[in-house]
């Protein structure tokens, strides 16, 4: 383990040992409002982010469940049809633009990236905090729109319902959700800059760990898609402002031009989402099986080919919109390809296991809740890019369901993975493992009480974003409604443990997991630069078992002979 | 790489002054070009849905795109175009001059290429106010031939989108491209041709996004 | 299989789609089902401190043999992925091509309901009556947002756009009351905006038919509408405008003014009433009006009812 790196400073102190005093680290280095508001450090930003995603995941929780608590009754007893679409709207847009596609890259991969490849801070620190700032921005808009009475038109902004039809604050939320595209973008341009300009002396491109590869590979397509999404929005603005028509019909427009132009972005958006958490879930699952990942090489290329294909099946979201039989079946078989790499990767996480010594901390338990969640959930994917099953079962329940457990069931449940396996890190404290164990034993129960009903209620027809259903489909939603009380409590006791970590947390040491990779090898909380003294990688990534080295990790490491 | 210097330390040379994320100055340069490319792709993205959509519009009214695009300046826009590529050619010039270490005239060409990049906002601005006055700019005066007016509209809202995030784009440009001609002249930057050239890359997209406008918006049906 | 809680197969592609279904879930589910059994395996077997003997050592040999076990773990669910995609894609392509004798049926979406018309000029709301074994083909367009056409029962579904005509076909096999749902996010009421499908013996139906007689039929109310906007003052026996003659036109080919041809179907009709300058038959001028605005998308459906109803006479429309 220690000859994971050779030039350390003396002074990080080395696996258990225990501290008496705390030395200066970027938390302790300044305590006043304006450090943490004009700091460049990616660290302190990535709390900053990290603060500022919480609370919108627990805004757009709440409208959940007064979605849910609607639902439970046919008729919809608890709000109208109209609040209701709003719900519904606000929880898409919050939970899509200002949780989950920041959740990762811009919290742990901020904090991670520079740490895991050896660098004092990303490439372009002033563009990160503007970074925030722009979520910030963004955030005020969408929020002047819910105070100013909400918006209806769902997330995905169908034309020519949201340029001409819906008498809602569109706008606020269009600026909004624009102004934070801006903030993916900076975000993505500073990993990748990062991970090519920065990278420490020895990290080669194959000693990378899989967290910054998945990374890597988001950036690109929070990039390439994102400004994609931006001008869609735009053009919604002119049409809806100014009666010039782009999308609708009536003026001369296209209504498909809109769908093709929105997937083009929302498609790869779904890996942006998920992609991230792969990246989490290899790191934890090697770090707790202490066995290296399971054909490293294959995991990395098919990280890429997901990125990759992911921007080649936007018209799958289209297969009973009007667009060409053709184009659906093209469209039908690239969905195919891109379950390959997925497909892949599941396998080799389950082989990662395989002569391991496994301990089941949380971080752990979060991970494999991951890999079986993600698999029903890609599972069912494949049902969805089987074009006559589509045809059934699109814009129904079953979509709900199969996105929920990728986005929720899969990110989410990476997320507060990455998040307790680096908690020690971060903070510098120890949380509670049994409080973090049977907090994710109750969100991985109460997901698949909320979610599975759903997917039959899709299979029965029950047509989404329904305010009001006929009576036959109750039980299955009361099922839903309930398992939805039991995932709101298990998402608040994280916040509890958690929070009391950070005044009565145990110190924790600067590796307490006894994992490799550059970011256990600095102190807990890290200094303001990182690394006492710039470290240089002479082993490839995921060191566990020297011995049992696959064959391509040996590969690289004669690559750089 | 100055191997000579493999040590840790921010600062090698009193002349240098690199950012305290980066070890030394090759490198600081090298992130600052991959950084500008980066936001260069993604301004292609953004711009080509733009062209996207265009094209779809188009399709669907071809007669009055063509009809339309009769009504844009021609001469204006021509005019236009040659200012806008003469000033790309100075823009070279200019990062050939601080290239070769040559301060004073890297100052100069760069002025030059900024006054003509302010030449290009004046006409287009006229451009606006003379399209005012013909009744060709939506929502605020527009009447056309009732035969096409509704491809027309469509086309002109078009006209208006896309030369107006040129022109905003363009602006960037200018104040990049002033502010460094400043620093040229006050002889500031210890890396004055990587920066010229970082100015360059975005002027010359810029450029780039026009040449693309000009037969798409001025040249539909004169062929 | 009532276990996946699927409606009723009502249609004759209901069962085809069940049995893919099936298909699918038994073969996802299996692997899913071993991946769990692996890992739960691994995970019991390999736990920290268990006694299980772990190689230290991996060779060479055993080195060639995990990029083995790679590859087929690719291959096979390629495999496995191209047999579904195919099947599924066929059994979508049977979607496109509705049986030449079906019967037409005319759909006007808008917020928040459906407006169905039968050829005979029956209208009806929020309600689709169809005779049992009879292929039927629904022409849909939407007056306002788009929406989607559901009916689990027949496992079919089809958006309804503004501006464009969508179809879809189906043939019914079992007499009753099913759901119909609009299934793309409409506005305030999407979730009102359903009713039912209601399939009788083709007898029954025919009395329905008979009980809900219209004053005209779609053809004789478009004939009207020829008359009274005017077309008929080009289009018709005595027009001294060079205009195209319309009898016969459906469902052959017009060659255009720029050297294509288009199929007169009924996009292309509607785009000529709204749009005449798009596509303009070859040797004529484009001096034709646009009627957009002025007609709704009832009348538009009428008036090509109506340019159909003289597909098999010679003579031009009076």
């Amino acid at each position: 383990m220690s000859s994971w790196t050779t030039g350390l400073a003396g002074d990080v102190p080395q696996g258990h040992a225990v501290r008496v005093e705390t030395p200066s680290n970027y938390l302790n280095a300044k305590f006043t409002i304006g450090s943490w508001l004009a700091t460049h450090d990616h660290k302190r930003i990535a709390i900053l982010f990290a603060v500022s995603i919480t609370a919108f995941f627990f805004i757009g929780g709440a409208a959940a469940t007064m979605m849910r608590l609607d639902l439970a009754t046919p008729a919809g007893d608890f709000v109208k049809a109209e609040t209701y679409n709003k719900l519904f709207t606000m929880h898409g847009v919050i939970m899509v633009w200002f949780f989950l596609i920041p959740s990762i890259p811009a919290t742990l991969g901020n904090f991670l990236v520079p740490l895991m490849i050896g660098a004092r801070d990303l490439a372009f620190p002033r563009l990160n905090l503007t970074s925030w700032y722009l979520y910030v921005g963004g955030s005020i808009f969408t929020i002047a729109a819910m105070i100013a009475g909400g918006v209806d038109t769902g997330w995905t902004f169908y034309a020519p319902f949201s340029t001409m039809f819906s008498n809602t604050h569109v706008i606020y939320v269009l600026a909004g959700v624009f102004v934070v595209g801006f903030s993916s973008i900076l975000t993505g341009l500073n990993i990748i800059v990062t991970v090519h300009t920065m990278r420490a002396p020895g990290m080669t491109w194959f000693r990378l760990p899989l967290f910054v590869w998945a990374q890597y590979a988001t950036a690109a397509i929070l990039v390439l898609a994102t400004p994609v999404l931006a001008m869609t929005l735009v053009l919604v603005t002119v049409e809806r402002l100014f009666g010039i028509g782009i999308f609708n019909p009536v003026l001369g427009g296209d209504p498909l031009l809109f769908q093709h132009l929105f997937w083009f972005y929302s498609h790869p958006a779904v890996y942006i989402m998920v992609l991230p958490a792969m990246g989490v879930v290899s790191e934890l699952i090697a770090a707790s099986a202490h066995n290296p990942v399971f054909g490293y090489k294959t995991m990395a290329f098919a990280i890429i080919a997901i990125a990759v294909l992911g921007f080649l099946v936007w018209g799958h979201h289209m297969f009973v919109s009007g667009q060409s039989m053709y184009a659906g079946v093209v469209f039908s078989f690239m969905s195919f390809l891109v379950a390959i790499p997925s497909a892949v990767k599941v396998f080799n996480w389950t082989a990662t296991l395989w002569h391991g010594r496994i301990t089941y901390t949380a971080p752990m338990l979060y991970a494999l809740g991951f890999v079986g969640l993600f698999t029903v959930g890609g599972m069912t994917g494949l049902f969805l890019a089987s074009l006559a099953l589509d045809v059934h079962l699109t814009d129904t329940y079953f979509v709900v369901a199969h996105f929920h457990y990728i986005m929720v069931g899969g990110t989410v449940s990476a997320y507060l993975g990455g998040i307790h396996f680096w908690w020690p890190k971060i903070t510098g404290r120890m949380y509670s493992d049994r409080w973090a164990r049977f907090a994710a034993i109750l969100l991985f129960v109460g997901f698949n009480f909320t979610f599975f009903p759903q997917y039959l209620l899709g299979i029965a027809g029950m047509p989404r974003r329904y305010h009001a259903y006929p009576p036959e489909f109750q039980t299955l939603n009361v099922l839903s409604s309930a398992g939805a009380l039991i995932l709101a409590l298990g998402y608040l006791l994280p916040l509890l443990y958690l929070g009391w970590s950070l005044f009565r947390g145990a110190r924790a040491p600067a590796n307490p997991w006894d994992a490799t990779g550059l970011e256990w090898q600095t102190s807990s909380p890290p200094p303001v630069h990182n690394f006492a003294t710039p470290p240089v990688v002479t082993e490839p990534p995921y060191a566990y078992r020297m011995a049992a080295l696959s064959r391509d990790v040996v590969d690289a490491r004669e690559g750089t002979r | 790489m100055t191997s000579a210097n493999p040590a840790i330390g921010a600062v090698h040379e009193p002349a240098l002054r690199v950012a305290a994320q980066f070890e030394e100055a090759p490198q600081q340069v090298h992130a600052a070009k991959l950084g500008m490319w980066i936001f260069l792709a993604t301004e292609v993205m953004f711009f080509g849905a733009l062209f996207f959509a265009y094209a779809i519009a188009r399709v669907q009214f071809p007669e009055a795109f063509a009809a339309a695009s009769k009504h844009t300046n021609i001469l204006l826009g021509t005019t236009n175009t040659a200012v806008l590529l003469t000033s790309s050619l100075f823009m070279v010039l200019a990062m050939r001059a601080a290239e070769l270490g040559v301060r004073r005239a890297t100052a100069i060409l760069l002025v030059i290429t900024g006054l003509l990049g302010l030449a290009f906002t004046g006409i287009k601005l006229t451009e606006y106010a003379l399209d005012y006055r013909d009744h060709l700019v939506p929502v605020l005066d527009f009447s056309f031939d009732p035969r096409y007016a509704k491809g027309a509209l469509v086309f002109f809202g078009f006209y208006f989108v896309t030369t107006g995030l040129h022109l905003v784009h363009l602006s960037v440009g200018n104040g990049l491209v002033l502010t460094f001609a400043r620093r040229a002249w006050l002889g500031k930057p210890n890396t004055l041709a990587d920066q010229v050239e970082i100015a360059g890359l975005y002027w010359h997209f810029v450029d780039v996004v026009w040449i693309f406008l000009y037969p798409c918006l001025y040249l539909v049906s004169r062929t | 299989m009532i276990a996946l809680g699927l409606p009723p197969e009502a249609s004759t592609i209901a069962p085809r789609v069940d049995l893919l279904l099936y298909a699918v879930t038994i073969v996802t589910g299996g692997v899913a089902i071993a991946i769990f059994v692996t890992m739960i395996v691994f995970g019991i077997r390999y736990r920290a401190g268990s006694k299980v003997k772990r190689a230290e050592n991996v060779p060479e040999a055993q080195a060639r043999a995990r990029r083995r076990v790679e590859t087929a773990w690719t291959l096979i669910p390629f495999a496995l992925f191209l047999a579904s995609f195919a099947w599924a894609a066929r059994l979508y392509m049977v979607r496109a091509d509705a049986p030449a004798n079906s019967m037409e049926l005319f759909v006007v979406a808008k917020q928040w309901m459906w407006k169905l018309q039968h050829p005979g000029g029956q209208r009806e709301i929020d309600e689709m009556h169809v005779p049992r074994g009879q292929p039927i083909k629904l022409v849909m367009t939407s007056q306002d947002v788009i929406h989607s056409f559901f009916v689990p029962a027949f496992r079919l579904k089809q958006d309804v756009l503004p501006g464009r005509y969508t179809e879809m076909w189906f043939t019914a096999t079992k007499t009753g009351r099913f759901h119909l749902f609009c299934a793309e996010y409409c506005g305030t009421d999407h979730a009102h905006m359903g009713g039912d499908v209601i399939v009788m013996e083709p007898a029954e139906f025919q009395r329905w038919l008979n009980a809900h007689a219209a004053t005209q039929s779609m053809a004789a109310r478009g004939e009207d509408l020829f008359r009274h906007l005017g077309c008929s003052g080009c289009h018709g026996e005595n027009a001294s405008v060079h205009a195209p003659n319309l009898a016969g036109v459906y469902g052959r080919p017009v060659p255009l003014s720029d050297g294509t041809t288009v199929v007169a179907d009924e996009r292309y009709i509607r785009d000529s009433i709204l749009l005449p300058r798009k596509e303009v038959a070859a040797g004529y001028a484009p001096i034709m009006p646009s009627f957009t605005g002025q007609i709704g998308e009832d009348d538009i459906l009428d008036l090509i009812a109506y340019i159909k109803s003289l597909a098999s006479t010679k003579e031009r429309p009076k």
